[in-house]
């Protein structure tokens, strides 16, 4: 066999992921690809790979994998709970999140929930030996295509690997956690704005607005003020952009997503600007947004800056200390940031607070 | 003489955000607003295979609009737009010579058909009124979109236009075949949709195992046929099977 990724269990939603499948909306096909495109990039800059690599989304508890292979590095990207034993019986050791691992054959990795927000990453130093289909290893379910035979994780899959051992390194970690930002979402307002009223405008720019239980990889359905249309909810169909806010008849907002149509026939108030994205992706049921206006220049030059800062974190890696041993350099970080003077005692790692 | 007043006029520019927009030619389904559509995507083709456009990602094209999709780190709109600008009526525009496909459509059971007796209630026709217009309506499919293989197709008889449902359903199942405003469709996958449900087919709009997994394309014609559940049966198990003529359905154009 050759070096593979065991899944012992599944997580709720695990699926591969890459940038996405692009050049086939014309035949309907859905883009798909990552909910949360800098938590890709940064695990896969913390695995050592090019930008596109697929890695594995994980969806609200991640799976438990073990490791088929000489010996395997994994950049782990957001705030998921990770325990690495090495062997079913014996005692696990907690790993951090935001940085990279080096996994020994038979050690079992078990992931559990991600904590307040929906999304994590797993990439595998060069990447996993999956086939394309269409130009992109991203898994579209509906269709069944792409990632691991077009679906989620079930226990028993064995997810194949490009390397079988990993090449000789250090492992290194995100110097902070990524800031994605917080305040008003902000929105283009368009395509369909001339749809709704001026009370309804006002009442989607005023909020706040809830994810529903309603939340995929397709869609997010919002609850909160009603947005009055002005002429009716039905328009000949047009283009769906990344982040395209539609309003169906009753007048809640559904935000579109990585896996939604490439068409579709409600009036769409504003688009979600490029920059905000991630955070629609990595939304939980129950969080709560407000949304405000921005022009199209303003979101690109938000989108020009927030690549900077993606640059700038991963230029940026530092050396991290293996799991049980202490990490001198966050301590050092941390006196330097709040000055508070840390006494050298022996801790297990846990991730930072946020 | 509609299509040279239309050629005068300059689309609409809508902002999908900062990594789309989209070109309107029109607020109508109309041959001649679709055949502008099919030219600038054609258009925007050709310009990128010669190494223009950069920033461009990929273009859309709808009944009635092209949306662009762009990257906002290789390009801008203030850039992009006029660019695609100056090929607007550039190109000939795109005459599809379609194929005609018989649909055998199966129109009974509240599992394949839950919309019917309401369609037929709000249309004031009984259902069975309901299915001779849909199956005498001269069909053809315009464009695919919403989802891998899904094709909106017009020419429904204007006595059962409808809008979509206020509250789309969260799972409409495989092969549905639907109705909304002057328009029929065909859901490949079980997906979300705001369609009144009126009957299923055998056939599946999208498969994998198929050398071309779309099975229909812009400018085919569709007949539906009805069948009862018994045939709909046999149909299906040859579909599932991968053992069905698909010949026998489709004639060249």
């Amino acid at each position: 066999m050759t070096a593979h990724l065991l899944v012992r269990r599944a997580g709720l939603f695990d699926t591969f992921q890459d940038l996405g499948r692009i050049g086939f909306m014309a035949l309907g096909m859905p883009t798909a690809g990552a909910m949360d495109r800098v938590g890709l990039r940064l695990a896969n800059a913390l695995a050592g790979n090019p930008a596109d690599t697929a890695a594995l989304e994980l969806g609200v508890m991640g799976p438990e994998l073990e490791v088929q292979a000489a010996s395997l590095r994994v950049g782990l990207v957001g705030p998921i709970t990770a325990d690495l034993v090495d062997n079913p019986d014996a005692s696990p050791v907690r790993l951090e999140s935001d940085r990279s691992h080096l996994l020994k054959h038979g050690q079992i990795l078990r992931l559990g929930m991600i904590d307040g927000t929906s999304t994590a990453y797993l990439a595998a130093s060069g990447g996993f030996a999956l086939p394309a289909f269409m130009g992109s290893r991203s898994t579209y379910s509906r269709a069944g295509v792409g990632g691991y035979e077009g679906r989620k994780l079930a226990a028993g899959d064995r997810l194949p690997l490009a390397l079988a051992s990993a090449p000789v390194r250090d492992e290194l970690r995100l110097a902070a956690p990524f800031d994605y930002g917080s305040g008003p979402i902000r929105v283009v307002l368009g395509p369909q704005e001339d749809y709704f009223t001026e009370a309804g405008i006002a009442a989607f720019l005023g909020g706040p607005y809830r994810v529903s239980r309603e939340a995929d990889r397709m869609g997010i359905r919002l609850e909160g003020p009603k947005i009055e249309h002005a002429k009716g909810a039905d328009i000949i169909s047009d283009g769906i952009a990344p982040g395209a806010i539609q309003v169906p008849g009753a007048g809640q907002p559904i935000v579109m997503l990585a896996d939604r149509q490439t068409v579709g026939g409600y009036p769409k108030i504003a688009t979600v600007a490029s920059v905000d994205l991630p955070r629609l992706g990595r939304a939980l049921p129950g969080a709560e947004f407000r949304f405000s206006a921005v022009s199209v220049e303003e979101a690109e030059t938000l989108r020009a800056e927030q690549e900077g800062r993606i640059a700038r974190a991963i230029a940026g890696l530092v050396v991290a200390r293996p799991p049980g041993g202490i990490d001198t350099a966050r301590l050092y970080d941390s006196n330097l940031i709040d000055g508070v003077v840390f006494e050298a005692t022996p801790t297990s790692p846990r991730r930072s607070a946020r | 003489m509609a299509a040279v007043i239309l050629a005068d006029v300059r689309p609409r520019y809508l902002s999908c955000g900062d990594t789309a927009f989209t070109v309107e030619f029109g607020n109508e389904i109309a041959p001649g607003i679709n055949a502008r559509v099919m030219a600038l995507h054609a258009a925007i083709a050709a310009r990128q295979a010669e190494g223009g456009l950069t920033g461009l990602v990929e273009t859309v094209p709808t009944m009635r609009s092209l949306m662009v999709t762009y990257d906002p780190l290789a390009t801008t709109r203030a850039a992009l737009q006029p660019a695609i600008d100056a090929l607007v009526g550039d190109g000939p525009a795109a005459r599809l010579a379609g194929r005609r496909v018989r649909v055998p459509c199966c129109y009974e059971g509240e599992d394949f058909a839950p919309d019917l007796a309401d369609v037929a209630a709000r249309a004031k026709l009984s259902p069975a009124e309901v299915v001779e217009r849909h199956l005498a309506s001269a069909f053809t499919v315009y464009v695919l979109g919403f989802m891998p293989g899904l094709a909106y197709v017009a020419g429904l008889d204007p006595t059962l236009y409808l809008p979509r449902r206020s509250e789309p359903r969260v799972r409409v199942p495989r092969s549905s075949v639907a109705i909304a405003m002057d328009m029929t469709t065909i859901y490949p996958f079980e997906s979300p949709g705001g369609w009144h449900l009126i009957g299923r087919t055998p056939l599946r709009l999208f498969d994998q195992r198929r050398q071309h997994p779309v099975l229909l394309a812009p400018g085919d014609r569709l007949v539906f046929e009805r069948i009862d559940r018994a045939a709909f049966s046999r149909l299906d198990a040859r579909v599932t099977e991968g053992t069905l003529d698909w010949t026998d359905l489709i004639e060249a154009a």
